[in-house]
């Protein structure tokens, strides 16, 4: 036997005893305001004052009524988005394509927006409404068939598919939808086919919002909840109860895709008032942070969503008003996401530091 | 016994969240002595010793090594001071030969000299007799010749310490009776062999002295010619308890599966039944026996709709009814046929529970297809929930709660309870009392035998051949997919079965276990 002693290790981790929730919320609180101090530090760095800078994100996002509403308009796919691919999450099917079912949804609307221009407004919204959902739920089909069919990696297939869709639109652009010839750009909708206002947003707010309790609702009181909670921990067990997983799988994905195509026909009609190659703008994938952070939970991807906009639309406000460059402001939203997903190792585990002790006498 | 301790364990403390696994515990280990560390299952046994093999590092506690206190924070630290450990489920590399694996994660020189491996890998086996072929691969290799190579690994990193876990769970009664013989052996060369076990006949024949550990703490040692079975059981249990189990004679059983020809074939092509036929009967339990992977699994699966069947029949007898075929029907159409089959996999939270949800989400399983439209009916689920806490003492802070989070023996409780409470006509279980507490498991034997008194017909396949002569009517007896026989339980010995469980390759020959 060798004589050399090692070290007792400087510290070690163990799991923690389940939390209160007052302790759970204590350490998310404790973690945002870690993300304050740090993002503190990156202002300081740039040579920011940053309590100037945190008041612009503030106020650019906060202060005034026209700033809220486009902090609301960014926060509206972003809470639909997530809430879209929920289902699927739960599921632990890896919907990763919402950027794609987004963009497909989009070109459904947009081709009963640019066919049918002078058809009553709430026709055509009507008809924009239900292409967008069917092209949405096309297009998270066939990764959906194929996962249940021949058991295909969804993480791959989905967003390979986003790529696909976002080629139609570029060939859309440049092709049979073009307006004028040579712009690569489409023509505007006309004015039927834009979702009317309500309190100066367009009204896809209230849509995201009654699908926040839709899919509440559905995720925990409904048959299809329940089967879809039980496939995503254990497709034996399910299968043991009887389901046909398959069928569950390829359900919960049109429905996945359908909601994410209903997002497209939002921003499309209602934000941008026509369709361009990148009309999801990465909500497909931010969608994905905002459900994990919230822990499937759609109420609470309420309130994420909208913290994530706030960022947002407060790092223009600091590059106008600060000279902040958007890396930085990348760089501030990074911090926070980070902090906020960290915080979950400590919820779980806890570093346990070995003190240096005297060596007491061997009792025997 | 020798004078000198190889081990001190002193104060040990280890906690996984809430559950405190290890509770301020003590132990020594001489030179040169079969210690048998008892307990139930979840009494930490495997915790305490899986931090002296390096797995886990204590949260509180030293430890010694001779006079010298050590830290111990690798199984490579482990083999420093000597110490091996033979886990329960074998950590084998199965595409690799016997002697690849032996050097698997050692230190080696630029060049392997697997010539020199081999040598010294025959040199330890023809010390204790073992029968090992470094170069044959581990998946040729029978579960006996696995643990034979575990044991050989442990040895050949020079370990004077060995813990075996739970050996003789996988092994045949003859193979244990070689693996003791082995045993003896190395105590003589003066090495120290822990073994873990909660089979209290394997300490009486094995062991010199015997360590009860109880609910994380440390309860007291003594030597095994000092004690019996009953002071044993009282130490590990904490009170008085008696082993019987009622079994009453069947009362007019009634034919209710026959199966015949039953053949299945995996996905891998290999045939897991063979023609399999025998008829299981109401009011009566019927044991299976079986070194594990010998098509239990598949036999229960198959009558219960979840595996494809390649051929053959299980008709199914309901009372007064005709009888109906059960092969090739979904086990949604099984059930709706009126054919009620409670079957609690061998696999608990992987088949037949849902870990992240409470009891109530599990009772659903059995119901949540009740009621009209698509909102969930959770009134039912939850009331039967309450009642199954109740009537089966589950432990658990709320129905809500996770059952991942619940003891094994609970966990087994939910299932159990669940499954009896859509009152079956065939009752089909799969190692029901694997990792509970034996105050649990009696409770479970229990209600096997009073369905059984219903007229329910019980299936139950089982790995204690003692439970199994004691429990059942009948003892079906699987090798290889086969049916090697059907015997009367009330008639027949341990060993015979166990020669059955090997095919009667060599009935009575001394060397049955070494061609594995």
């Amino acid at each position: 036997m060798q004589k050399t002693v090692n070290k007792a290790p400087l510290f070690h981790l163990t799991k923690r005893p389940v939390l209160k929730a007052r302790e759970t919320w204590a350490i998310r609180i404790a973690s945002f305001f870690v993300a304050v101090i740090i993002g503190c530090l990156v202002f300081l760095l740039n040579g920011k004052n940053p309590f100037a800078a945190y008041g612009n994100i503030i106020s650019g996002s906060l202060g005034k009524v026209t700033s809220l509403r486009q902090t609301i308009r960014i926060a509206v796919p972003l809470l639909g988005t997530a809430l879209a691919i929920t289902p699927c999450f739960k599921m632990k099917f890896w919907n990763i394509g919402a950027e794609g079912q987004i963009t497909a949804g989009a070109i459904g609307a947009t081709f009963f927006a640019l066919t049918f221009p002078d058809l009553p407004a709430p026709v055509l919204l009507l008809l924009m409404g239900a292409a967008s959902v069917i092209f949405g739920a096309i297009w998270a089909f066939f990764p959906a068939f194929f996962k249940a069919k021949w058991g295909t990696n969804e993480t791959l297939f989905t967003l390979m598919m986003n790529y696909i869709v976002i080629g139609i639109v570029k060939w859309l652009q440049g092709g049979p939808w073009e307006g004028k010839p040579g712009s690569q750009i489409i023509p505007n909708f006309s004015k039927n086919a834009i979702l009317p206002k309500v309190f100066g947003i367009h009204c896809g707010w209230i849509i995201v919002l009654l699908l926040t309790g839709f899919i509440f609702i559905y995720m925990n009181y409904t048959k299809h909840g329940y089967e879809i909670a039980v496939v995503g921990d254990s497709p034996n067990t399910a299968r043991y109860a009887g389901m046909n997983v398959a069928k569950i799988t390829i359900r919960t994905m049109l429905l996945s895709g359908a909601i994410c195509g209903l997002v497209g026909f939002m921003v499309a009609s209602g934000a941008h008032q026509t369709l361009y190659h990148s009309v999801a703008d990465g909500v497909g994938f931010t969608a994905i942070t905002v459900a994990w952070l919230a822990q499937l939970n759609p109420f609470v991807m309420i309130i994420i969503s909208f913290l994530l906009a706030i960022l947002d639309k407060g790092s223009g406000a600091l590059q106008t008003n600060m000279g902040v460059p958007t890396s930085v402001s990348d760089i501030i939203t990074g911090v926070f996401l980070f902090c906020m997903l960290a915080c979950e190792f400590f919820i779980n585990y806890q570093i346990i530091f070995n003190r240096k002790e005297k060596k007491e006498e061997v009792k025997a | 016994m020798p004078g000198t301790i190889a081990v001190r364990m002193r104060n040990i403390t280890k906690k996984f969240g809430s559950i405190v696994a290890n509770n301020d515990v003590w132990l020594d280990i001489w030179n040169g002595e079969i210690l048998s560390l008892l307990g139930e299952n979840g009494s930490g046994k495997t915790t305490l010793m899986n931090m002296l093999a390096g797995i886990y590092y204590p949260d509180a506690g030293k430890i010694y090594v001779g006079d010298e206190e050590v830290v111990i924070s690798s199984p490579k630290d482990a083999f420093r001071y000597g110490i091996g450990m033979i886990h329960q489920h074998f950590k084998l590399v199965s595409v690799l030969s016997a002697a690849e694996n032996v050097v698997l994660g050692l230190d080696i020189k630029p060049v392997l000299d697997m010539k020199e491996v081999s040598r010294r890998v025959k040199e330890i086996s023809d010390r204790y007799h073992f029968n090992i072929d470094p170069e044959k691969k581990v998946y040729d290799m029978s579960v006996s010749e696995k643990q034979t190579l575990e044991i050989i690994k442990v040895l050949y990193r020079g370990a004077n310490i060995l813990i075996l876990d739970e050996p003789t769970a996988v092994l045949t009664p003859q193979e244990t009776e070689r693996l003791f013989d082995v045993l003896r052996e190395m105590k003589k060369d003066g090495k120290s062999i822990v073994i873990i076990t909660h089979k209290l006949n394997e300490v009486m024949a094995l062991a010199d002295r015997v360590a009860v550990l109880r609910k994380g703490h440390f309860v007291g040692d003594m030597l095994v010619k000092d004690t019996n079975p009953g002071e044993m059981t009282n130490m590990m249990v904490g009170r008085p308890v008696t082993l019987n189990i009622n079994r009453p004679l069947p009362v007019n059983p009634q034919p209710r599966l026959k199966i015949s020809d039953l053949t299945v074939v995996n996905e891998e092509g290999v045939v897991k039944l063979d023609h399999v036929s025998f008829t299981a009967m109401g009011g009566e339990v019927l044991g299976i026996a079986g070194i594990a992977g010998s098509g239990q699994k598949e036999l229960l699966e198959s009558i219960a709709g979840l595996c494809p069947v390649q051929s053959g029949s299980i008709l199914y007898t309901p009372d007064g009814k005709p009888a109906a075929e059960l092969v090739g029907r979904t086990p949604m159409q099984i059930k709706q046929a009126g054919v009620s089959l409670a079957f609690v996999p061998e696999d608990r939270l992987g088949m037949g529970l849902v870990g992240t949800m409470g009891m109530t989400g599990n009772m659903m399983i059995r119901s949540w297809k009740k009621g009209k439209g698509v909102l969930l009916q959770k009134k039912d689920p939850n009331e039967l929930a309450l009642k199954v806490k109740e009537e089966l003492e589950v432990v658990t802070p709320d129905v809500n709660y996770p059952v991942r989070r619940l003891s094994g023996g609970n966990v087994q409780k939910v299932l159990v309870g669940r499954e009896i409470a859509t009152e079956p006509t065939v009752l089909m279980s799969a190692y029901a009392v694997r990792g509970l507490d034996i105050n649990t498991s009696y409770i479970i034997y229990n209600l096997m035998t009073s369905q059984k008194q219903k007229g329910v017909a019980v299936v139950f396949v089982g790995e204690d051949l003692d439970v199994l002569l004691e429990l059942c009517d009948r003892i079906l007896v699987l090798c290889d997919g086969k049916v090697t026989g059907i015997v009367d339980a009330r008639n027949i010995t341990k060993e015979e079965i166990g020669f059955l469980m090997t095919n009667d390759k060599e009935k009575g020959g001394s060397g049955n276990a070494e061609n594995g």
